[in-house]
């Protein structure tokens, strides 16, 4: 066999080993039958009517979208004046501000739910959907911080002072000037902040209040009793939010790019 | 419109020393050149001078009033930059207007001013396409567009002709000079193109290591350098030590190695003081190649061509001659001499200035 065609079969191993458990799920979620297993027997969209008529999916569903939506607004706003202060603005211990503001990607995440928990029962605060929500931007800030670093960099100093220059206070020339050039890496840290939230599950088992479930909790929950092909239907959706939203996204991005240039 | 006057300005970047303790006075209406190689502080000043640099100590005047802690934007100036900054997320028309909305200047107003605007920098009837569909050139004109059209009180110019290209360069340069002589607004220009500098200013400010080496008209400057410095920027200079064997009324006898004795007119050794030995500045367009006689008037020694530097009109040439090596910078009349010719070297005693021995 040649070196050429032993990569290729082994690129095609891993991408196997990646995609197929999700193939499955796919595929499954269309299965006619009660008991999920290959071959399938008809095609059917029942278990997503189930799915829409089971309460608690759905209650799961508006907790986790309400709170990847808050996530998304807190650790955007939190992360562009952290990335502005770390571009545009000298002070001491800066470095030691980044490492700070990116270390929970570096923390194992069960460290830092459970370390978070242990700072509230200091506090004597209950776990409440507002510690559930400040756990999240926690985790996704770094994430939004590093994106709109980035852009912050590619943009030169000159808009802002010409701005300045031209009597625009520093408020408003962040609004004018500094905000709409910022905008696609704004976007992108928001999605990305929403996703990191609809996907958690770790972080999110340590924090939610009793009786309170996001949707990879509530699948979590409904694997400990069995694996109904309601489950299947439910990673479909998921599947399609996390990947379609990225990409809808960034479709919308290009197309509003190049009708600007 | 107004005067720009710095008193004892200084600036300092932690231990580096910017701008060491300097007095300029920018007149009123006048465009005033900061000239000087990077790093030499002519940016920091005007940065200074718009508020984007606190300044370390010193006070600055626009119009006779201290603006130390005035904020940039209420300063009331029209600043250019190098790479236009303009804002690529606006129209041509919301760029120039942008000044005008913080002004209180109604719609209306503002669309006839940006087109005023648009035809005093000659390019009209681009107000709705981007920044980015323009060239450099127009790129650099809207952004002079932008700040003027708030009729500033002082306009500076950051080294606004650099990214353009040579040919371009030119004509702009022609172009600022007059959009700036038009609306007559007093303005600070920087660059380290000494041509710019000559071509464009009333007034030149040369500066070198944060201090300011020499302030005058650019016929001054040029001919008659207050330091080695300022007569090896303004083009290329042969600087030789001289002694002085004399002084008449108005004149110094100089006597000049290889060359001789010369004399110059005292107002061309007014940097010379009282001193008994000096530094000749021959600047290199001055001094002639030939191989015939040289004409009344002037001074002549033999060199060899040891190298030449041809530029289609022009040809610069090393010399040898002794010991030493002057560039000569002259037209060219029909063929240009060959490397090794053996020329005689001519000097117009008029077109040299002579300086101290420490400046």
């Amino acid at each position: 066999m040649s070196a050429w065609a032993f990569i290729r079969f082994y690129t095609i191993l891993v991408y196997t080993f990646m995609f197929a458990p999700i193939a499955v799920v796919l595929l499954l979620a269309f299965n006619n039958s009660q008991f999920g297993g290959f071959p399938i027997d008809g095609l059917s969209l029942r278990w997503f009517a189930e799915l829409f008529e089971n309460e608690a999916i759905m209650r799961a569903f508006r907790t986790s979208f309400i709170l990847g939506l808050m996530t998304a607004a807190v650790a955007t706003t939190v992360g562009i004046l952290a990335a502005l202060a770390l571009v545009r603005y000298q002070f001491r211990g800066k470095d030691w501000v980044t490492t700070f503001l990116i270390s929970p990607v570096l923390v194992p995440e069960t460290v830092l739910a459970v370390g978070l928990l242990i700072f509230l029962r200091w506090l004597h605060m209950p776990r409440s959907f507002t510690l559930l929500l400040l756990g999240h931007s926690i985790i996704a800030l770094p994430f939004v911080v590093l994106v709109v670093q980035a852009r912050l960099v590619g943009i030169r100093r000159e808009y802002e002072e010409a701005a300045r220059s031209l009597g625009a206070s520093p408020v408003q020339t962040f609004f004018s000037v500094t905000f709409p050039l910022l905008l696609p890496a704004i976007f992108a840290g928001a999605l990305f902040a929403f996703t990191i939230s609809f996907d958690n599950i770790t972080a999110t088992i340590f924090w939610r209040p009793s009786g309170m479930e996001t949707v990879p909790t509530q699948i979590f929950g409904m694997l400990r009793h069995s694996v109904s092909p309601e489950i299947n239907a439910l990673g479909f959706v998921m599947i399609c939010i996390t990947v379609g939203v990225p990409l809808l996204a960034g479709g919308l991005a290009r197309y509003f790019s190049r009708r600007k240039v | 419109m107004a005067r720009v006057e710095l008193k004892q300005i200084t600036k300092s970047f932690g231990i580096l020393k910017a701008v060491h303790e300097s007095d300029v006075v920018f007149e009123e209406g006048s465009f005033t050149t900061l000239l000087g190689p990077s790093g030499c502080g002519k940016t920091t000043i005007l940065r200074m001078v718009s508020g984007l640099e606190r300044p370390t100590g010193g006070d600055i005047l626009i119009g006779g009033k201290r603006i130390n802690d005035v904020p940039i934007h209420k300063r009331n100036l029209g600043l250019v930059f190098q790479n236009y900054a303009l804002f690529p997320h606006r129209t041509i028309a919301e760029n120039i207007a942008f000044g005008l909305k913080y002004r209180g200047v109604n719609k209306a107003d503002a669309a006839q001013k940006v087109t005023e605007a648009l035809d005093i920098v000659r390019l009209p009837g681009v107000e709705d396409r981007y920044p980015s569909q323009l060239s450099g050139g127009q790129q650099q004109r809207i952004a002079m567009a932008r700040a003027i059209v708030i009729e500033p009180d002082v306009l500076l110019l950051d080294e606004p002709l650099s990214a353009l290209d040579a040919n371009l360069r030119e004509e702009m340069r022609v172009e600022l000079k007059s959009i700036q002589h038009r609306i007559g607004v007093t303005t600070i220009f920087v660059t380290h193109d000494q041509s710019e500098a000559l071509a464009m200013s009333d007034k030149i400010i040369v500066m070198s290591d944060g201090r300011v080496e020499q302030v005058g008209a650019p016929a001054e400057v040029y001919n008659n350098p207050a330091s080695v410095f300022v007569a090896n920027f303004l083009g290329a200079s042969n600087i030789v030590d001289v002694d002085v064997k004399g002084r008449g009324a108005d004149t110094v006898t100089l006597d000049v190695p290889h060359f001789g004795a010369i004399t110059l007119h005292a107002d061309r050794a007014t940097n010379l003081g009282d001193a008994t030995r000096g530094k000749l500045v021959m600047r290199a367009e001055k001094l002639h190649l030939a191989d015939g006689a040289s004409p009344e008037g002037t001074v002549s020694t033999r060199g060899v061509v040891e190298a030449v530097d041809y530029q289609g009109q022009l040809a610069r040439y090393f010399v040898r001659i002794g010991e030493t090596r002057f560039q000569a910078m002259n037209m060219i009349d029909g063929v240009p001499f060959a490397e090794g010719a053996e020329v005689s070297v001519v000097l117009n005693p008029d077109d040299c200035s002579v300086l101290a021995n420490e400046a």
